[in-house]
């Protein structure tokens, strides 16, 4: 939360409509995402109820589980999603570029795409982890054998989740969080977390405006919950008395059609409200750095989808170094996710301006030839005197970059009232004068920033032992248990 | 179920305009703690109205309902945990922590027939009693216990077991949620050890009352739980001490109701009639969206507060960013600049203006067709609007 978040939200109650809080879209979006939308039994940690799911909008794929509590039934459901999502995966590949070697040689590749699933919320991405969870270790031999896709999904689930935890990640997407990133509505994160209720503010039905069409969101029999969890009346009053219709029937098909719809009505609306929140995020203009990050998905991907064949399942519990590994590389991609948004986006840049650790304002004076003599040899240090009105909270002596050209470095001279001095130290070029239309000329608007995106500099294959979590998971060796395989799944 | 008007003893049952009084439980209380200087919660609960009739009375019916498959499976498991006296309970203290646990009696002090609460809460009180002095007795199930709101005597049924181990209890308490690999939702665990904590707090005022200390009320306490996704039962002991004291700071503090009470205007009651929104709304409330979770009350206050234009409808940390400024229009005035700030509002009023004239600067120079442009700003003369472009960005 900022002020200028919390601004937003005000105006956003003052006018009716959510309010932008980027002009850049911060993700990348596929054109062919699988968008997920799945349900659980109320009361279970991970019993699926059913999933609707697909990557054309005409074409929704419907798998239920008519009856939840059913072992059979349910791993039949898991073989099923585990088809279409391996299947996604693989459509996604693409080609496969051939990269520069590593320094020592070896072979580096990546594949042009990537696959990417899109879920409504927060509590989709929970679901699809704990799916993960609870059919990676299945064995697909002896007595408790499933069907070989299983288990593929469980790790396929549990790599996308992980992906999830890395902020700027864009290979499993919650709408909601998304949706946040770019405006603000005058309703709290709570109210925020119903994805209808979001795009109500966001994108209303004719006639409607923000808070009657969020209102009109919070009625679950108009618009049913965007899941993992039903609503509890239609639980009561609509899906139990079907199960156990169904239930009673021997299973029979005209009982499981009746389940099938009860759960599409459910399913649909959310389905229609997916896409059209996809809509709303692809029109606006993709951030420079997205490619960037997108890449470093895809080098995931490409690692992890070349490895799948020889690695173990996913470790349940990281040990301890992974774990302090993982929390120094979440943090570091935090803060360089943060830094690179900045740069792509004025409004986020806005933020460092109003804490004092960027400023913008007009250049008054330069001096583009300045030298610096006191060394051996004269160095180019152009002098650009920039007035702004903005509350610089930078000691002199600060490094700062200019935020539409990061290349451009300076440093704080001196700050005297609205005058900040800046002596510009590199990213002119080698020679004595600086190369033309690079020193900011008087009258110009800029934007400098004491924060830097750091690189995240080209990818490299690490050793197997020292395979960072990030890309696919520990190769701990990890000894498939019989316990593991015949985890009771009730 | 008999109406039991004992513990609104100091008298604001006169409240509830002869509706039937509401029983807490620890979830009630622990809520409770969620908004203590909600004044109007404060007098319900105190009165024990029944928020949630009125709340629906007033056509703002709290979705609290649950689902059948969740109470289903959550009765399955406690009666499975409970059965045979506790036999699977008594394995798990036994093998999983370690737990060395002698002989075992079991005492059932769920209610026999229409028994009073007071004589259930006797009836615990004596097998309490008998326990500390003796030793006797292990798993005590559904003790009925008392504990003091805001100056009012509640009772409390808690759906837990009092568990006596070499002289001290501890409270283990049966939930249905899964803990997978050693972890579970932080809310619901923190749920638990909060309504846990109140039970705590219950059975140390019972033991004291009955003379000995406090402190053989464990502040361990256990949670039951089913296994990854079985339905085999797992326990964690949980230190609830930060529990505790959260709850103890917020129960003293807990806006004295009587005081409220006297302010309101005379003849006013929560009775189910015309006259409930005029009472409702002569008692303050404080809304935040917390209270969705936590009071039944919830869409009314909501309602209200937007009403209003409360900047609390938009969360805590909205209104920590604004300095506290309480009004939506009182803060758009202030970020305008059309509105002279008072001396201690002068440094978030700076604030927000600052941030309204950069938020109006950046999207000014969106790179593209973003969407609500704001037009506000004229271009700098000779240069095409759009390409304003003011923080240079394709230099
Ligand atoms: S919902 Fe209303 S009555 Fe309940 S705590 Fe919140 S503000 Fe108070």
């Amino acid at each position: 939360m900022s002020t200028l978040t919390a601004l937003a939200q005000l105006e956003a109650i003052a006018s009716g409509r959510a309010e932008p809080v980027a002009t850049v879209r911060h993700c990348h979006l596929s054109e062919t995402p699988l968008v997920m939308i799945p349900l659980k039994l109320a009361g279970e940690a991970a019993a699926p109820l059913a999933t609707m799911l697909g990557t054309d909008r005409n074409e929704p794929t419907l798998m239920v589980v008519p009856q939840p509590r059913n072992r059979d039934l349910r791993f039949g459901y898991a073989a099923e999603l585990a088809k279409a999502v391996v299947e996604h995966v693989e459509a996604e590949r693409g080609a496969t570029e051939t990269l520069e070697p590593s320094k020592d040689g070896e072979e580096r590749v990546r594949y042009e795409r990537a696959p990417q699933i899109i879920v409504p919320n927060r509590g989709g991405v929970g679901f699809l982890r704990l799916l993960g969870r609870s059919t990676r270790f299945r064995s697909v031999e002896g007595p408790w054998a499933v069907d070989p896709a299983v288990p593929m999904l469980g790790r396929w689930l549990t790599w996308f989740a992980d992906r999830n935890d890395r902020p700027g990640s864009s290979l499993l997407l919650a709408l909601t969080e998304t949706l946040r990133l770019h405006w603000a509505t005058g309703q709290s994160s709570l109210e925020d977390g119903n994805l209808a209720a979001l795009m109500g503010w966001i994108d209303p039905p004719e006639g409607l405006d923000g808070p009657s069409a969020a209102a009109r969101a919070e009625d679950p029999v108009l618009c049913p919950p965007a899941g993992p969890a039903t609503d509890p009346t239609f639980d009561n009053e609509v899906l139990a008395p079907a199960i156990a219709a169904f239930d009673e029937s021997g299973g029979e098909p005209r009982a499981e059609e009746r389940i099938r719809a009860a759960v599409a009505s459910q399913l649909v609306p959310t389905w229609d409200l997916a896409w059209r929140a996809l809509d709303m995020l692809r029109a606006l203009p993709e951030g420079a750095s997205v490619p960037k990050r997108w890449e470093r998905d895809r080098d995931s991907f490409t690692y992890f989808h070349r490895e799948f064949a020889e690695s173990p399942p996913q470790a349940k519990l990281d040990d301890a170094v992974r774990a302090a590994r993982r929390l120094h590389d979440l943090e570091r991609s935090q803060e360089s996710y943060e830094a690179q948004r900045a740069f792509d986006d004025p409004l986020v840049m806005a933020e460092q301006r109003l804490a004092g650790q960027a400023f913008g304002g007009v250049v008054t004076e330069t001096e583009p030839e300045r030298l610096d003599e006191s060394g051996k040899r004269p160095k180019l240090r152009p002098y650009v005197r920039i007035r702004t009105e903005d509350p610089v909270r930078l000691d002199e002596g600060a490094t700062v970059v200019n935020a539409a050209r990061p290349g451009l470095k300076g440093k704080v001279v001196e700050i005297d009232g609205q005058d900040v001095l800046l002596e510009l130290t590199g990213g002119m070029g080698r020679k004595l004068t600086a190369e033309p239309g690079v020193v900011p000329e008087p009258g110009q608007r800029v934007v400098f920033t004491s924060r830097t995106a750091d690189s995240w500099g080209a990818s490299k294959f690490p050793e197997r032992e020292d395979t960072p979590w990030t890309h696919g998971g520990p190769p701990a060796e990890y000894e498939p248990a019989d316990e593991d395989a015949t985890e009771v799944w009730s | 179920m008999s109406r039991d008007d004992d513990h609104t003893a100091t008298d604001l049952s006169h409240l509830r305009g002869g509706e039937t009084a509401r029983n807490h439980d620890a979830r009630t209380i622990a809520a409770l703690t969620a908004n203590p200087g909600c004044a109007r919660r404060g007098v319900m609960d105190a009165a024990a109205v029944d928020k949630d009739a009125v709340a629906r009375h007033l056509g703002f019916g709290a979705p609290f309902g649950q689902s059948q498959f969740a109470i289903t499976r959550g009765n399955a498991f406690e009666a499975q945990v409970k059965a045979d006296g506790c036999a699977e309970l008594l394995a798990l203290l036994r093998d999983r922590l370690g737990l060395e646990i002698p002989e075992v009696a079991y005492d059932d002090l769920e209610s026999v027939g229409t028994e009073s609460r007071e004589v259930r809460h006797t009836r615990t009180r004596h097998l309490m009693a008998r326990a500390l002095e003796s030793g006797a007795g292990t798993m005590f199930d559904h003790p009925l216990l008392r504990l003091d709101i805001a100056g009012q005597r509640a009772y409390l049924e808690p759906d837990v077991i009092a568990f006596q181990l070499g002289g001290r209890f501890h409270v283990v308490e049966v939930k249905s949620f899964a803990v997978v690999d050693g972890q579970a939702e932080p809310e619901q665990v923190a749920a638990a050890a909060r309504q846990s904590a109140v039970y705590v707090l219950a059975l140390r005022e019972l033991v004291a009352g009955l003379g000995h200390d406090p402190e053989r009320v464990s502040h361990e306490v256990f949670l039951v739980c089913p296994e990854n996704f079985s339905n085999r039962p797992t326990a964690t002991p949980v230190d609830v001490r930060p529990q505790l004291a959260v709850v103890r700071r917020q129960l003293a503090r807990l806006t004295r109701a009587e005081d409220i009470a006297r302010d309101m205007p005379d003849g006013l009651t929560f009775a189910l009639d015309e006259g409930l929104s005029d009472t409702v709304r002569a008692v303050e409330a404080r809304y935040a969206p917390e209270c969705m979770s936590s009071c039944e009350m919830a869409l009314f206050c909501r309602d209200e507060a937007r009403a209003c234009g409360a900047t609390g409808t938009l969360g805590r940390s909205v209104r920590d960013e604004l300095g506290g400024v309480d009004s939506v229009v009182t803060a758009l005035d202030l970020a305008r600049g059309v509105r002279e700030p008072s001396e201690d509002m002068a440094e978030t009023a700076e604030q927000l203006r600052v941030a309204a004239r950069l938020r109006r600067e950046a999207l000014a120079s969106a790179p593209a067709p973003a969407p609500p442009v704001q037009e506000a700003l004229p271009a700098p003369a000779g240069v095409p609007a759009r390409g304003a472009g003011v923080l240079e960005r394709t230099a």
